[in-house]
């Protein structure tokens, strides 16, 4: 490097902060930041896949067993959804990017939305397990007792990492939500679509969990 | 990018969620559904990783960062994996 | 964006000269930019947060080095002098969990790494200011939940939380203590966040990686272990917690789970994390040594390579924790051998310092005598590593206290030498003060006397058979348990001196130059302490570090050169307000 880079006049903008030269620098900091922070998140749902791959080796007939009372057709509809809401997200970040402040407030809400649906569906499972004593708790009951135990383990896995999974997405919809309300009051559509697109990789990465889990959970083979 | 793009990334990602449900009735036996449906979950997640997520179309720095988290977990999976697969091995005579 | 950001070339050398030289228009130091304590509590500038990391981390070590007296005191005797069993086993965990979560792996990365990496690259600020800010709040929740669970009942699995014992047996406040883990583990994440953007995107003009000192080489190292392993051991903590409160079963054998999956998820961060205490140590290490030898880094590429190779390799062997927790033994036998290879890139950073120190004009000042101890103590804890990497000998050495002195020669000979050494060498940075000579360089030696008389009879002992966390032993143990505790007095009067007569320089202590060793590096190029942005101008870099063979060379300031500036600058030095 000469030191004519270092001359180059600093490029003043609006949403520059102070420890950065310019707002090339800031805006593939952020990107760099959020990508190390989502390694972490890799790392901390991979190690509950590992769990899960580790026992469905050991009890793989059992989990088959198990993995029937899934109900593959509201987890299906789930994928889709988280799909869509990927979609929708990715959408909105273009429409930040594009100071679209209208395209922004829609794609967000249509995100918000079908984030929303995913967890009303979610609920609906959850409270078929309750309701069939499959939740790994006090009153756990598995009809066959011969693979009960190993049945829930299976389900300890699952409502840990759908619950885990969940957790994540009720943060997505918070920061969502708080996208939605910045877009609202952005009038003049002068606000930095940086935060927009931080909130966009977080959303597809929660996407991306459940891409694996899926199938992990849903569709065991025999 | 183009809208375009998206549209056809979604589209992708669909086929492929209605490819998995396909591909989990074939009788093909317990490690080939897996490698399969496993094989689909992974192209999934490397479209919304290249396109949604703009990996695609970014520096390599944030490619490299992108892919260390995968990277790693193999590494665990594969170290932690190998110990469950020898454990049932005989051990060699006269070590324990 | 003020007028200040205006890039102007500044060679190392003349910067040096530069910063000696009066400046009417200097903004004030960093220190003086605010009295208040919201000032301080709401900073989000590095130097001022790294100093609350200093502060708290402080706290923290007295604590954990309280317990470590206790136990010692508590060993004297074969059958105990004054705690039961029960109070013993929390004593030692309590020991191990605030030393570990609370001091080693937080210490250098978090008060010294903090101060110098935006410094060292010669960038005005961390990159995200305000996670570095939470990350300090962070710790400090994660510190006081730890310490309300000592004071509440204690806990008593070790600070490693083996299952089933955790999740079953121990009732004890397990859970309190595995959430002040888990919060203080997100503290370590913004801070490894923080480095790696910093040191990828806001290095000045010029400092290509080769360029870069050998301490962000370590920290890089570091926030990547930090990165990649600290999640592991969040969630397989969190899965303790929900198997103790939900007995969900993940690690419980009677519902088909596995406790050796949780030694192999616990181990998978637990042993990277030892590199998170050394490896920002060893960086210490390889500043000091070059500054006080007067010369280049010896195969400075190397040096560099070998943290990255730590890192590397340290995430491969977790395995040798466990060679008789029932893995296979053909894992075992993997896990020993690449252990063995983590021995290379050490010692390739051993020998480039002792080939650095040869021929070099070594001066002893306290920094350089801590370092020294640093590499003695670090080669005995490596070479013991390597007894019990192997897979036999490990079998005869396991769960005894030769473990505990291997460990104790790496992490608080290791660690805690380099991180007096730090402490002493940026000291006048930090604080614009001199800290007195003399106490420091004894207290280097009583450290490094006391350090032996602990922990060497412990080797023996584990040699022969002692095992580790056992609270009743056989009387056949008693002169080496009651050398072992009069090393640790020995060692507490070394750990106490400087709290002594560090604060006493606060106040007392000589003002300090901007650059009073006469070292290479971007962070001597600023006054000490720094101003709050640390550069007037964004410094430009011309050549490789370490410049010290060089004709124009920066020289340690003699007195008379600081009377020369005082005269310069009207009486009052550079470090000072002006």
């Amino acid at each position: 490097m000469s030191a004519e880079i270092a001359h180059a006049p600093a490029l003043h903008h609006e949403h520059l902060s102070h420890q950065f030269e310019d707002i090339e620098q800031q805006r593939e900091s952020y990107v760099v930041g959020m990508w190390a922070f989502l390694v972490t998140e890799i790392m901390f749902f991979g190690a509950v896949f590992l769990a899960y791959t580790v026992y469905r080796v050991l009890h793989h007939a059992a989990f088959y067993e198990a993995h029937k009372q899934l109900d593959i057709g509201l987890g299906t509809i789930n994928t889709f959804v988280l799909l869509a809401s990927s979609f929708t997200m990715a959408l909105a970040v273009r429409c930040a990017q594009v100071r679209s402040r209208r395209g922004q407030v829609v794609f967000l809400g249509a995100t918000l939305s079908l984030a929303g649906g995913f967890l009303v569906i979610k609920a609906v499972e959850y409270s078929h397990k309750f309701a069939h004593h499959l939740f790994p708790g006090q009153a756990f009951h598995y009809p066959d007792a011969a693979i009960a135990d190993q049945a829930r383990l299976f389900y300890s896995l699952y409502f840990g990492a759908t619950g885990l999974h969940a957790i994540h997405v009720i943060a997505g919809m918070l920061v969502i939500g708080a996208m939605l309300v910045r877009a609202l009051f952005d009038r003049d559509a002068k606000q930095d679509y940086m935060p927009v697109e931080m909130t966009g990789l977080y959303w597809h990465f929660v996407d991306i969990v459940w891409i694996f889990l899926f199938p992990l959970l849903y569709l065991i083979p025999k | 990018m183009p809208v375009v793009l998206y549209v056809r990334a979604f589209l992708g990602l669909l086929l492929l969620l209605v490819a998995t449900l396909m591909a989990a009735r074939l009788p093909l036996g317990v490690g080939f559904n897996s490698l399969i449906a496993l094989a689909i979950a992974a192209a999934k997640a490397l479209i919304v990783v290249f396109y949604f997520m703009h990996v695609r179309f970014s520096s390599r720095l944030v490619q490299i960062w992108a892919a260390a988290g995968f990277v790693w977990l193999l590494i665990m999976f594969g170290i932690t994996l190998a110990d469950y697969i020898v454990r049932s091995w005989a051990p060699i005579a006269g070590w324990q | 964006m003020t007028a200040s950001n205006e890039p102007a070339a500044v060679p190392l050398s003349e910067a040096h000269l530069e910063s000696v030289a009066p400046h009417a228009d200097r903004a004030p130091s960093y220190l003086s930019a605010g009295h208040t304590l919201r000032s301080w509590l709401l900073t989000q500038d590095h130097k001022r947060i790294a100093v609350l990391y200093l502060i708290s981390i402080s706290l923290f070590f007295v604590i954990g080095g309280l317990a470590a007296g206790a136990v010692r005191v508590e060993l004297i005797k074969p059958r105990g002098t004054f705690m039961s069993s029960e109070l013993y086993n929390r004593m030692f965990t309590l020991h191990g969990v605030v030393m570990i979560f609370f001091f080693l792996i937080p210490a250098i990365p978090a008060i010294l790494g903090n101060f110098l990496v935006p410094l060292m690259v010669g960038a005005r600020d961390l990159a995200f200011p305000r996670l570095n800010l939470l990350s300090w709040y962070l710790y400090s929740a994660g510190g006081l939940l730890a310490i309300t669970a000592a004071l509440t009942g204690g806990v008593d699995t070790g600070w490693t939380f083996y299952t089933p014992y955790s999740t079953f047996y121990s009732n004890s406040q397990v859970t309190m203590t595995i959430a002040g883990a888990f919060i203080a583990g997100f503290s370590s994440i913004a801070t490894g966040i923080n480095f790696i953007v910093t040191i990828h995107k806001m290095r000045a003009p010029g400092l290509t990686w080769f360029r870069l000192p050998l301490f962000i080489w370590a920290h890089y190292a570091t926030s990547i272990i930090i990165v990649l392993g600290t999640p592991v051991v969040a969630i397989t903590l969190l899965l303790v917690v929900a198997e103790r409160v939900a007995h969900i079963g993940v690690f419980d054998p009677r519902y088909g789970g596995d406790p050796v999956l949780f030694q192999h998820l616990f181990w998978f961060y637990s042993h990277p994390a030892v590199y998170i205490m050394i490896l920002p140590a060893m960086g210490v290490i390889s500043e000091v040594i070059s500054c006080f030898a007067r010369k280049r880094v010896f195969g400075y590429h190397f040096v560099a390579g070998s943290s990255m190779a730590i890192a590397v390799l340290g995430f491969l062997v977790w395995g040798h924790h466990m060679f008789v927790s029932g893995q296979s033994m053909y894992a075992g036998m993997v896990f020993s051998f690449l252990s063995f290879l983590v021995a290379i890139p050490s010692a390739v950073k051993v020998f480039n310092w002792t080939a650095t120190i040869y021929k070099g004009s070594v001066s002893f000042d306290a920094p350089m005598l801590f370092a020294f101890c640093f590499i003695g103590l670090f080669l005995i804890g490596g070479l013991t590593g390597l007894f019990l990497a192997s897979l036999a000998t490990d079998v005869h050495l396991t769960h005894t206290y030769f473990v505990v002195a291997h460990f104790h020669y790496v992490m608080v000979g290791g660690a805690i030498s380099a991180y007096f050494a730090g402490l002493h060498f940026w000291w006048p940075k930090i604080t614009g003060r001199m800290y007195p000579e003399g106490p420091a360089r004894l207290t280097a030696v009583i450290l490094f006397m006391g350090f032996h008389l602990t922990f060497l009879p412990q080797f023996v002992m584990g040699f022969v058979g002692m095992p580790r966390r056992y609270h009743y032993y056989p009387p056949e143990f008693q002169t080496m348990h009651i050398l072992s505790t009069a090393g640790a007095t020995v060692m507490a009067v070394a750990y106490l001196l400087p709290v002594v007569y560090l604060l006493w320089s606060l106040r007392y202590g000589k003002r300090a130059t901007a650059n009073p060793w006469g070292a290479t590096g971007l962070e001597w190029t600023v006054p000490s302490p720094p101003p709050t942005h640390n550069f007037d101008t964004v410094p430009v870099v011309t050549g490789e570090p370490y410049g010290y063979d060089e004709a124009d060379a920066p020289l340690p300031v003699t007195d008379s050169v600081v009377s020369a500036t005082m005269q310069a600058t009207g009486g009052k030095t550079p470090g000072g307000t002006a």
